[in-house]
């Protein structure tokens, strides 16, 4: 029994870490969809931006991860703030099925670009020695680099938390996914607002992306690989929630983890069969605005 | 009526003066390379384009005078109706005189019935699909199957006097391959199976499938995955569950251990045994004059495995088949000369099976090791001249 018991704890805690990076880079996701409404299927490039800018400067450089990581975000930042202005902007409020057309392309092509410029082979990620090996904690060992994710997710997720209730920033943010035309009378510049939460979602993609590289190999196919999970928190979540896709992503990386374990045959095809569970039940996803 | 009878054996004349007076034009056979660029497999299509390309750098010069390859390469994509599709187009469009390559059995089944409808010879330089050369007469393939592996392995890990073994597989035709040849072997030594599992083909993360594994305690773990960024997942699963470490012995084909990957291993797999048929260690000269040839065109930019070495000697089959032929043939006279092939590859001594059109070759028992500071796959025993076994219990009917 005991031996169950610790197996669960195990699988638990994995899928704890692979909550955590999915939530990391879903959460972006959320607000920007929530927030402006537009579909970005892209969102993923983002992420395998950063975690392919962190790999290369660590692997080609020698850069230690920190740094690199720091890296990845400010280089996924800046990508995104020029995609903001180039393309995004002109379709703001318009057709969603253009905007879908749009992102799919946007994916494509960065399949293609890595593939160009890094080949077919997923990039090594060689951590840092202090975070390789195990963690003892008396009763158990963990993995060391997966406690890291826990802890420096928990620690992100507060930061944002605390970013959007007590900022001004995030007073805007959420004024704006409340009631938007309310929002522009009162005098926010939504249009600014909408380039700097794009630029904020996509350097926590890039966070996650890098942080995970671990979990979720970075490859050509990252952003469509991983395109449906990312989809998936963000819809069961509730769009433009920051605690939907926190719990969603929960839901997700350890029920996937536990299931995998319990009944290995089946084990992929459940977190879809809750998806379709909770959509059916809430279809706005778990904490989203019904409007 | 006499002018125009006149005029007409001039022109005759003329025409053979002219035909014996210009040089023999030159001939271009136009080989199609269907490969996965895109999806799952890219990475091992990558190495296999490399090492195919590389022969025929090579050793265009041995070609007969006049004659000339064309590589055409198209992507497949990892899928089969993709694949099929290519190959219609090469060969109805396009007019290519030989097929090679292919990375997945599902596309190589796939596009295997054509190849018998259009008479045009397949050289398969991957795909391990057991079944597949007997889909049509104009199959051969160079690379190898799971069985020939797997079937070794699963009698080598009973004499050992292990007892209860594993199975982890990924869901696909070449992890049910290893899969059955593992269990047939193992069992028929009077082993005992006490838990398969088969995960999908683009899992990310082994790490509850490896839990599960440990629960159940057996005395050893086979393993298959695609090689590629699946093997290190495999890898830091196995390292991150500590699973070696609580007594159980992980046992693979090549699949888990291609040298391309070791250097994102770290040193988890130290001791590991597999079998294999071709590593970069191996000591023969064939195999030092292929890796004189990598480095100088790739340098460290890749790193060559079993997918290359593989890639390589197909080229050598399709060479050689328009070298014997002086690069007039048709679909008959190449399988004709395919059955029976023999050749000296990096992976030692190799023939294709007159009556199965399959790969007899070495099998090799490999110990991982570190060799000058780098991951080396130590082949430690030979077993010679493996015919593929799943053929040999499973005679045609």
């Amino acid at each position: 029994m005991t031996e169950i018991f610790a197996a669960v704890i195990s699988i638990a805690f994995h899928g704890l870490a692979l909550a955590m990076v999915l939530y990391l880079i879903s959460v972006g996701l959320s607000v920007t969809m929530g927030l402006m409404g537009f579909i970005n299927l892209a969102h993923g490039v983002f992420a395998m931006v950063g975690g392919y800018a962190m790999t290369t400067l660590m692997s080609r450089a020698g850069v230690p991860f920190p740094l690199a990581l720091a890296a990845g975000v400010a280089v996924a930042v800046v990508v995104s703030l020029i995609l903001e202005r180039l393309l995004y902007r002109r379709l703001y409020g318009g057709d969603e099925l253009d905007q879908v057309l749009l992102t799919m392309g946007l994916v494509f092509m960065s399949v293609a670009a890595a593939n160009y410029i890094w080949g077919p082979v997923s990039q090594p990620m060689l951590l840092p020695p202090l975070l390789s090996g195990h963690l003892d904690l008396g009763f158990r060992e963990f993995p060391s680099y997966r406690s890291f994710l826990i802890v420096a997710g928990a620690i992100l997720v507060t930061v944002l938390w605390l970013g959007l209730e007590r900022t001004r920033f995030g007073a805007q943010i959420r004024a704006a996914v409340d009631n938007l035309r309310m929002a522009q009378s009162v005098g926010i510049n939504t249009s600014r607002l909408f380039t700097l939460s794009f630029a904020l979602g996509s350097g926590l993609a890039a966070l996650g992306g890098g942080l995970g590289a671990d979990i979720i190999p970075i490859d050509p196919n990252y952003a469509l690989a991983n395109l449906v999970y990312f989809l998936i928190v963000v819809s069961v979540g509730g769009l433009g929630s920051i605690r939907g896709p926190f719990v969603a992503a929960l839901l997700l990386g350890t029920a996937d983890t536990a299931f995998k374990y319990l009944v290995p045959e089946l084990g992929a095809f459940f977190i879809y069969a809750l998806t379709m569970a909770v959509l059916l039940w809430r279809p706005r996803g778990l904490f989203g605005l019904s409007r | 009526m006499r002018f125009e009878k006149f005029a007409a054996v001039v022109a005759a004349l003329a025409g053979v003066a002219l035909a014996a007076g210009t040089p023999a034009p030159a001939q271009t056979i136009k080989i199609g390379l269907i490969n996965s660029n895109t999806g799952f497999l890219a990475q091992a299509g990558d190495l296999m384009d490399k090492g195919i390309s590389l022969y025929i750098k090579t050793h265009e010069k041995e070609l007969p005078p006049g004659v000339k390859v064309e590589l055409i390469r198209r992507d497949d994509a990892a899928a089969p109706e993709v694949g099929k599709r290519v190959a219609q187009e090469l060969i109805t469009r396009d007019h290519v005189q030989f097929l090679l390559g292919i990375v997945g059995s599902p596309i190589a089944a796939a596009v295997a019935p054509l190849t018998a409808e259009a008479k045009i010879p397949l050289v398969i330089t991957n795909a391990a699909g057991v079944a597949i050369p007997r889909i049509s007469p104009y199959v051969a393939r160079v690379s190898f199957t799971l069985w020939q592996q797997a079937y070794p392995l699963g009698k080598w890990a009973a004499q050992k006097g292990w007892k209860k073994a594993y199975t982890a597989v990924s869901d696909f035709i070449p992890g049910h391959d290893a899969e059955g040849a593992f269990t047939k072997a193992f069992t028929d030594a009077g082993g005992q199976i006490v838990g398969a599992v088969r995960f999908p083909t683009t899992n990310p993360d082994f790490v509850p499938f490896v839990q599960r594994v440990k629960d159940a305690s057996p005395d050893a773990l086979f393993i298959f995955v695609p090689a590629q960024g699946q093997a290190t997942a495999m890898m830091k699963a196995i390292k991150d569950i500590k699973l070696r470490e609580a007594g159980i012995t992980v046992l693979s084909t090549q699949d888990l251990v291609p040298e391309e990957e070791l250097p994102n291993m770290g040193d988890t797999p130290v001791d590991l045994i597999t079998s294999g048929i071709y590593s970069v260690a191996g000591q023969r000269p064939a195999n030092a004059a292929f890796l004189a040839a990598w480095n100088a065109e790739y340098g460290d930019r890749a790193i060559p495995d079993f997918l290359s070495a593989d890639g390589w000697d197909g080229a050598a089959a399709v060479l050689d088949v328009i070298k014997q032929t002086k690069g007039k043939f048709d679909g008959d006279q190449a399988m004709a000369i395919l059955k029976g092939w023999k050749h000296e590859s990096p992976r030692g001594p190799i023939m294709i099976d007159p009556d199965t059109r399959d790969i007899i070759q070495n099998v090799y028992m490999r110990r991982t090791q570190m060799k000058d500071g780098k991951l080396a796959n130590v082949e430690f025993d030979t077993i010679p001249n493996v015919k593929d076994p799943w053929k040999e219990l499973n005679p045609p009917k």
